[in-house]
């Protein structure tokens, strides 16, 4: 396909609309699979097209298109157009382009070494090689590693002088063993949920070593699993890893702080909200330590971004500061729909959906306490890493969490390791029992590809970094 | 949408060279959607997308290649070309793969089903005046949905249809929900507004002022959209061949250690209804109908040809993502008139929400109450509960724990849109077990 001018293609546009805009998304996904040493996926996929869009009479109307030529687009605004007229006089609220704010920047993402750096051969022979590297024993029944690398452009221009280009490089890397004996399978990944992924490039894997090394403690820590003792029942303290913190941010926070959730969109899918429009600069959310910001600045975290797809420049903002809940995750229209301030997250999966508001990076920022002072600090409790189960109710109230992998936590000390290590709790208590928190030494910065959520659904991908945290008096428990 | 397939199959066949095997998949829709809050239109829109999917094999080699499909067919062409040949440089770089699995002919299929759907200019006016009145959210999906599938080897595949969903909950003031759908593929609009204002109606048992449960094992009714929940999860690290090789599935136990489910349950895969296509993404063709749990045993795991050869078992053309594509579970003997006085005292749960294997080789699944649940008590519903967590296993609730099936079997279609919009469904009846274990 040749190089599509956006500027041409809006100029050629000719119908009575109060606003149009067009995102041009092209994203190319190349994921290399090797399980067991055998190649089981080299594919490169790519997705091409534009989303038109076009305000009248108060009311959006969208027509995603896969025919990018001026008289298609042409045509895809005047249909477009129709499908804002016929929902007009039913609209949920009138917008102008205020809801389109006017901005134009470039954002690219930060990394040292192009992929094409490496080629498809010498990708696959990494990946075969840590394969061999996890299966550190007989016992290791299965082993895979994973390399995917997202290469995605965004081009953004609108009526009222939007011109926004993002160039973003994503790559995530995982690997996984599973070890068996008798009756008892444990698999163990590098960070859980593919939650090793980043804004970054080839460096990624240039420290074949240390990437050799990672594999093998899998491999070692699937096969110490299968001896393990079952993770006790009872309440008690929890130390979670960044790689678990990840997912207690994500659902706990970030889907219940979503406006559009708060205002009911979302009721029929993925759910409403414990947090309600009054609770912003009131609801103690968690303990005086809890900082959570929506930040899509930070360099080489994997939800990045310059602006939002509705153009909107993206800033670091509080959601939480010292435990009390600040403004929600709101684009421009939930700002403009609930009167609240709110963060540049108006997000679409790709060129074929409408945006809505996601999480981009939501971060727990650091604290002061050492992991050996957290430790420390423990008389009875468990210390859980890597995420590998997650469920949570549609008020995002009570969450249950398994992990990976465990160890208990005696007396101020680090002891056995545990299997099957799972916790439930209720939000709101739950974040208010956070009674110490890591400093930026035990800080780790993760993400993944797979937030679902909308009608039509998308998928997208979120970042999530967070120092160690412990938690008290929490139920916690073992497996089948 | 089958010519421009044609032409372009034709197109990049013509180009392979000697010992190169080609097999293109092709997926698209032409979509409408519109989604509801407070019965409100919150966003409306138009779809056009396609995809066109190579397989290049070479030398033992295979390289995989995706583009979107960019009408017309003269630029189509190009694209889909120079990707094959992006492919042809790539797949001598990578290594051997000993699981190829090369095309074949085993015959052609073609099935066009054609509709008397919603127009889409007519589509908000003949949805929105039935929901005046209620806070109805929810999604309207329509439209044309295409799968196509040939190979080097002569073989070809056109599946095409048209479809409508409205997906909704309709929620109370103090915020209890019930759960709607209607869905087809010709539009009647007297049944649409009987299918709301039935739903309508089932608003008013949710007005009791809501139970709140003990954690703890209750006598519990599972009505058939729960129950379609939990075998979804069978399409999870459950149903596969390689899951089960791999020691990732739940449903291993019933493999190595000769475990059961209970003899009133029996699931198959059961392509008889045609609302999904039985070819896959290699063009094989899945029997018409394969049974997968009879009377509580592990009958058959789903096998790819790919699984196949890599672990020496009979290929039953499952995906290769071995999940369910056209589930069926089997009818029992319970009238849905007599659900409630068999269940007696416990919970009627009408819906869940959320489910996650909480430890899946032991076959444990956790998830949430949602919607239209209730608690009953001497064959009557007293009021709808709060919010519960449960966490069991599918060994007690489909096992020992099963005490009757619903005769009653009702299809609920596959209402997902996150690649595309998903075709198909899922036909199942209610099941009451003796005991489910709440936790939260």
């Amino acid at each position: 396909m040749n190089k599509i001018n956006l500027h041409s293609l809006l100029s050629s546009i000719d119908i009575s609309a109060d606003w149009v805009g067009l995102r041009e998304v092209r994203e190319t996904t190349t994921t290399r699979f090797v399980r067991d040493g055998k190649p089981q996926a080299n594919a490169k996929e790519t997705t091409h097209g534009i989303m038109v869009e076009v305000l009248a009479d108060g009311q959006f109307g969208y027509y995603g298109t896969n025919r990018m030529d001026s008289g298609s687009i042409s045509d895809s605004a005047k249909k477009a157009l129709k499908q804002a007229k016929s929902a007009a006089k039913y609209a949920i609220h009138t917008f102008t382009e205020d809801a389109r704010p006017p901005f134009t920047g470039k954002y690219c993402s930060d990394y040292k070494i192009p992929m094409d750096a490496i080629s498809p051969g010498e990708l696959n022979q990494l990946l075969c090689e840590i394969n061999n590297a996890l299966k550190v024993s007989d016992k290791v029944i299965s082993v895979n590693a994973l390399a995917r690398i997202v290469e995605t452009t965004h081009h953004f221009v609108s009526s009222n002088g939007s011109d926004i280009l993002q160039e973003f490089l994503l790559v995530t890397f995982d690997a996984s063993a599973t070890a068996n004996e008798g009756p008892v399978f444990q698999t163990r990944t590098h960070g859980g949920l593919r939650g090793y992924s980043r804004q970054a490039g080839a460096e990624m894997f240039e420290d074949k070593e240390d990437i050799l090394a990672i594999a093998k403690r899998i491999g070692e820590q699937s096969v110490e699993l299968l001896t393990a003792e079952e993770c006790p029942s009872g309440t008690m303290d929890i130390v979670l890893a960044p790689d678990q913190m990840m997912l207690q941010i994500h659902e706990s926070v970030g889907h219940a702080t979503e406006v559009d959730r708060i205002l009911g969109d979302e009721r029929n899918y993925a759910g409403w909200s414990f947090v309600k429009p009054d609770d912003f600069g009131k609801l103690q959310y968690g303990s005086q330590l809890m900082n959570i910001t929506f930040d899509p600045t930070v360099t080489g975290q994997f939800a990045s971004y310059g602006y939002d797809d509705g153009g909107l420049k993206a800033e670091k903002e509080y959601i939480v500061k010292d435990g009390i809940l600040l403004r929600g995750l709101g684009g421009k229209e939930s700002q403009i729909r609930s009167g609240m301030p709110g963060v540049a997250n108006f997000r679409a999966s790709s060129w074929n959906r409408a945006p809505i508001d996601r999480m981009a990076n939501l971060n727990l920022e650091p604290g002061n306490s050492t992991f050996e002072e957290i430790i420390s600090a423990v008389e009875k409790g468990v210390y859980m890493e890597s995420n590998r189960s997650w469920s949570i109710d549609d008020y995002r109230n009570k969450f249950q969490f398994g992990c990976e992998y465990a160890k208990l936590v005696e007396n101020g000390k680090l002891t056995k390791t545990v299997k099957n290590p799972n916790y439930r709790g209720i939000s709101n208590p739950f974040w208010n029992s956070l009674k110490m928190i890591g400093n930026p030494d035990t800080f780790g910065m993760y993400g993944t590809p797979y937030c679902g959520k909308g009608e039509p659904n998308q998928t997208i991908r979120v970042g999530h970094a967070s120092p160690v945290a412990l938690f008290e008096n929490v139920e916690v428990f073992g497996g089948a | 949408m089958e010519k421009i397939f044609d032409q372009i199959c034709e197109a990049l066949f013509s180009k392979l060279q000697e010992g190169e095997y080609l097999t293109v998949n092709f997926g698209g829709e032409k979509s409408q959607f519109i989604r509801v809050n407070s019965a409100k239109v919150r966003q409306t829109g138009l779809i056009d997308d396609a995809d066109l999917s190579l397989e290049l094999m070479h030398d033992n080699r295979v390289c995989h290649g995706s583009i979107t499909v960019h009408e017309p067919f003269e630029v189509m062409k190009d694209e889909a070309v120079l990707e094959l040949e992006r492919m042809r440089i790539e797949v001598i770089q990578l290594p051997e793969d000993p699981f190829i699995v090369l095309p074949e002919n085993a015959g052609s299929t073609k099935e066009i089903k054609s509709a008397n759907g919603l127009p889409q200019v007519n589509a908000v006016d003949a949805l929105l005046p039935a929901m005046d009145g209620v806070d109805l959210v929810g999604i309207w999906a329509s439209g044309q949905i295409f799968r196509g599938n040939a190979n080097s080897a002569g073989q070809k595949h056109w599946f095409e249809t048209e479809t409508f969903s409205l997906d909704y909950s309709i929620v109370t003031p103090d915020h209890k929900m019930v759960k709607g759908t209607y869905a087809g593929t010709d539009w009647d609009q007297a049944a649409y507004e009987v299918n709301i204002a039935d739903s309508r109606k089932k608003l008013e048992v949710m007005n009791r002022e809501k139970k709140k449960l003990d954690p703890g094992e209750y006598r519990t009714w599972f009505a058939p959209a729960a129950v379609s929940d939990f075998i979804d999860m069978f399409s999870w690290n459950g149903i596969s061949e390689a899951s089960v090789q791999q020691g990732n599935s739940a449903l291993g136990k019933m493999r190595s250690e000769g475990q059961k489910l209970s003899p009133l349950f029996h699931l198959a895969e059961d392509f008889r209804s045609g609302l999904v296509p039985r070819f896959n993404g290699r063009g094989e063709v899945a029997p018409d109908f394969l049974p997968l749990i009879d009377s509580g045993e592990l009958a058959n795991t789903l096998v790819s040809s790919r699984t196949a050869k890599e672990y020496k078992k009979k290929s039953n053309f499952a995906s290769d993502g071995e999940y369910m594509r056209s589930p069926v579970m089997n009818t029992g003997i319970l009238d849905e008139k007599d659900v409630l006085k068999e269940l007696g005292t416990g919970l009627y749960l009408s819906n869940l929400h959320y489910l996650n294997w909480s430890d899946n080789t032991g076959g444990r699944i956790t998830g949430l109450t949602r919607y239209a649940c209730f608690w009953v008590e001497n064959g009557e519903i007293q009021a709808p509960i709060e919010t519960m967590r449960f966490d069991d296993t599918i060994y007690r609730f489909f096992g020992t724990e099963l005490e009757a099936v619903g005769k009653a079997k009702v299809y609920l279609p596959n209402v997902l849109t996150y690649v595309g919009r998903e075709l198909g469904g899922f036909s199942c009846p209610g099941i009451l077990v003796k005991s489910f274990v709440l936790t939260l």
